[in-house]
């Protein structure tokens, strides 16, 4: 397998993104590989920001803007309109953290549920960014943030967003992340050419501002995420084959944390780091249990 | 040719959405309007109506997959009523900033708690302010007509509009319809034609970030349509009947032109209030009856034309707005305020939650009407315990005692 990040760019430099925003990033890869034949659907979140306002808009393919709940379902709106009209094109809906494991959480399983020919796209800060870093239900154990302060960091897991989607038994879902963009477009290939069906992609994105670290080591974290297994790269073909598609090293999971200024109180907290590294370590043996599975041969 | 039936208000307005060609249609069951979601279910599944039925997870996401697919300019409907339009509302407001003219019908019922099912026009006039176009139907026929009529305009001034009919008095009742003939709805109707589609080809961004310097300017549109709105529904209700044979008014009066005493009222209690109006006339008493059918745009103009002069002016609310009065009664004072020829106003709260209101009831409005000086907010009618007049703290509700079964 040939794994290449096309040269060609459909986003405009200069958005409203901070320095290393890996949301913008995101985009700008995801845009590489999505052809020109396609809408995106974009729910309140940092992205309402960073394309511009009005007149200026950042891609080359349209933007629908909605409420911050919807973003599956208005994709699925506009999916059926163009179907209506014999079109093909590409409808992606593209939601932060919040608008998919939290506020969107409804309509994306209704349209998962439901098979809709959509694309969705979480690009994950662990936060709600937009509105100056608050915790969503993907904030991981121990973190910062203005609702969780150091005195009460963030005492619950993240959500297993990718767990519920599987559940959903859709066609095709895989975790990335720009700091390993062959395997990012590799993936954004894969769901566009499945076709007929709901597919989710989730694609860790750091937030220099919301996570308090440098902006020039944005792309060292998120590599870090993967090295030390906080966040595996794999892909999940009809909620039941797993394929890890990057094998992380023994990065020690300190390497990644000790990156970020958000991640203070569980630095000084043995006791709760004890117990994400359990969880990091537990969420890795099932995920490898799932893949080998899926590849031994045996029904998956 | 034009098919006649003896069908319900809820299943002629899923003939309504057929006829007027409804491209892709999004609901979500409530009683009393799931009638119409299963007929139309039916109708594209069975490919008599060539439409994308989507079968979404709540009312939120109803709407918000009619704003998607009106976007991407297809001709989107759906339906609700109660709580369901309630849970619509951040997006009713979508539909309008974006200037999507999706057409919505709405079997209005009372709001929980209790969990009450019956006819109120509470839910659909808490979405006054939103920025949709109101029609409200008094007959089967115009449950079926009225969305015609709604995606005739809509489409021209890009607004939404939503079509208010009455829980079970009409969703559930059956009347004689005439179903249009389709080769004629289409000549009245013909396909949407979309300033924008979110074609690829032309990558905009739709409802983005806008600043200070433009949002004042956006809202003013929204009114300037909205305000052309008002002519266009009477050219195009005009039109209704030139092609399709009935035809619509934003107001209609009734025994209305030599009368000192006119009752105002929307929606399907009218019909009783017309019969009252009725009998008063043989009694000699000159009442008249004035219907609102179109409540946004409100048609101003006309109110102070059609009420300006009389001795006395009851309106009938079945709603009522805590603090303030029952909606149309405001509504009508404000459209009156400071006209020289102006008639005291006198608002009367009838048929909460679906208590009846009978022709009889209308009787007891003019009984009072025609003996009570000081024109009240809000006078009762029909609260257990209370004879008919304003609030008195000193009478002793008793809403534990059973409903006295009508004589
Ligand atoms: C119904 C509603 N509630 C709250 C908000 C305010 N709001 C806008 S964006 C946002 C957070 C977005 O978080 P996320 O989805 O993670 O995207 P991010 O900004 O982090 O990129 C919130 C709370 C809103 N727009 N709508
Ligand atoms: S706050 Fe974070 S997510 Fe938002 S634009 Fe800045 S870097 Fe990107
Ligand atoms: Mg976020």
């Amino acid at each position: 397998m040939r794994w290449v990040v096309p040269e060609a760019e459909h986003m405009a430099e200069g958005t409203l993104g901070c320095q290393g925003c890996g949301g913008a990033l995101s985009m700008r890869l995801v845009l590489k590989e999505l052809g020109q034949d396609a809408v995106a659907v974009l729910p309140a979140c940092c992205w309402s920001i960073i394309d511009g306002p009005w007149p200026v808009h950042a891609l080359d393919i349209p933007v629908l803007h909605t409420a911050f709940e919807t973003a599956a379902v208005v994709a699925t709106g506009v999916k059926a309109a163009k179907t209506i009209q014999g079109k093909d094109t590409t409808v992606v809906a593209w939601a932060g953290d919040g608008g998919t494991f939290d506020i969107g959480l409804q309509a994306l399983s209704g349209a998962a549920e439901r098979n809709e020919d959509i694309l969705f796209i979480c690009y994950d800060n662990e936060a709600y960014m937009n509105t100056g870093i608050q915790r969503s239900s993907s904030t991981p154990t121990g973190t910062w943030t203005t609702t969780t302060p150091d005195q009460r960091p963030e005492a619950r897991p993240k959500k297993d967003i990718m767990g519920i989607i599987a559940a959903h038994r859709i066609p095709y879902a895989a975790t990335a992340t720009a700091a390993y963009p062959e395997d990012l477009e590799h993936k954004v290939r894969t769901a566009v050419s499945i076709k007929g069906g709901m597919r989710f992609l989730h694609l860790l994105s750091v937030c220099p501002p919301g996570w308090k670290m440098e902006a020039d080591q944005a792309i060292e974290v998120m590599r870090r995420a993967v090295r030390s297994k906080v966040f595996p790269l794999y892909e999940i073909r009809n909620g039941r084959e797993y394929t890890i598609t990057h094998w992380p090293d023994d990065l020690p999971i300190e390497d990644y944390f000790s990156l970020q200024g958000r991640f203070k109180p569980l630095l000084g907290n043995d006791e709760m780091l004890e117990l994400v590294r359990e969880n990091v370590e537990e969420r890795w043996q099932t995920l490898l249990a799932r893949h080998e599975r899926s590849h031994s041969g045996a029904p998956a | 040719m034009p098919e006649r039936l003896l069908l319900t208000g809820n299943h002629a307005a899923a003939y309504g959405a057929m006829l007027a060609r409804s491209e892709v249609i999004s609901a979500y069951p409530i009683t009393p309007q799931t009638m119409i979601v299963e007929l139309l279910s039916e109708l594209t599944a069975s490919g008599r109506l060539d439409a994308k039925f989507i079968t979404v997870e709540s009312e939120h996401s109803a709407m918000a997959a009619c704003v998607g697919a009106s976007a991407a300019g297809a001709r989107a409907y759906t339906a609700t009523s109660g709580q369901g339009l309630a849970l619509m509302h951040e997006m009713l407001h979508w539909a309008v900033g974006a200037r999507l003219p999706i057409v919505l019908t709405n079997v209005s019922r009372a709001m929980a708690p209790g969990w009450s099912i019956w006819s109120d026009q509470s839910d659909i006039l808490s979405q006054r302010d939103v920025g949709w176009m109101m029609l409200f139907a008094e007959s089967v026929q115009e449950a079926q007509d009225f969305i015609i009529w709604m995606y005739r305009v809509a489409e021209q001034v890009f607004l939404p509009g939503m079509v208010g009919m009455d829980a079970f008095i009409l969703s559930h009742t059956a009347e004689p319809l005439i179903v249009h003939d389709q080769e004629a709805v289409d000549e009245y109707l013909p396909g949407f034609q979309p300033l924008y589609d979110l074609d690829p080809e032309q990558p905009r961004a739709y409802g983005g970030l806008v600043n200070r310097d433009h949002y004042f300017e956006l809202r003013y549109k929204v009114y300037e349509n909205m305000e052309r709105a008002g002519q266009l529904l009477i050219d195009a209700g005009e039109e209704f009947g030139e092609v399709l044979g009935h035809k619509y008014t934003p107001l209609e009066g009734f025994m209305l032109d030599d009368a000192d005493y006119v009752l105002v009222s929307a929606g399907a209690m009218t019909s009783n209030v017309r019969q009252a109006v009725r009998d008063l006339r043989e009694k000699g008493i000159k009442a008249g009856l004035l219907r609102v059918i179109a409540f946004r745009p409100f048609p101003v103009k006309q109110i102070r034309q059609k009420l300006g002069g009389r001795k006395k002016v009851a309106v009938l609310d079945r709603n009522m707005s805590a603090g303030h009065s029952g909606i149309f009664a405001e509504e009508i004072r404000s459209a009156l305020l400071g006209r020289p020829d102006a008639p005291p106003v006198y608002g009367y709260v009838v048929g909460i939650g679906g208590r009846d209101v009978r022709v009889e009831t209308a009787h007891e409005v003019m009984n009072d009407l025609l003996v009570r000086d000081e024109p009240e907010m809000s006078l009762f009618v029909g609260v257990k315990g209370l004879p008919i007049g304003p609030l008195r703290s000193d009478y002793e509700i008793r809403p534990l005692e059973p409903l006295e079964v009508m004589r």
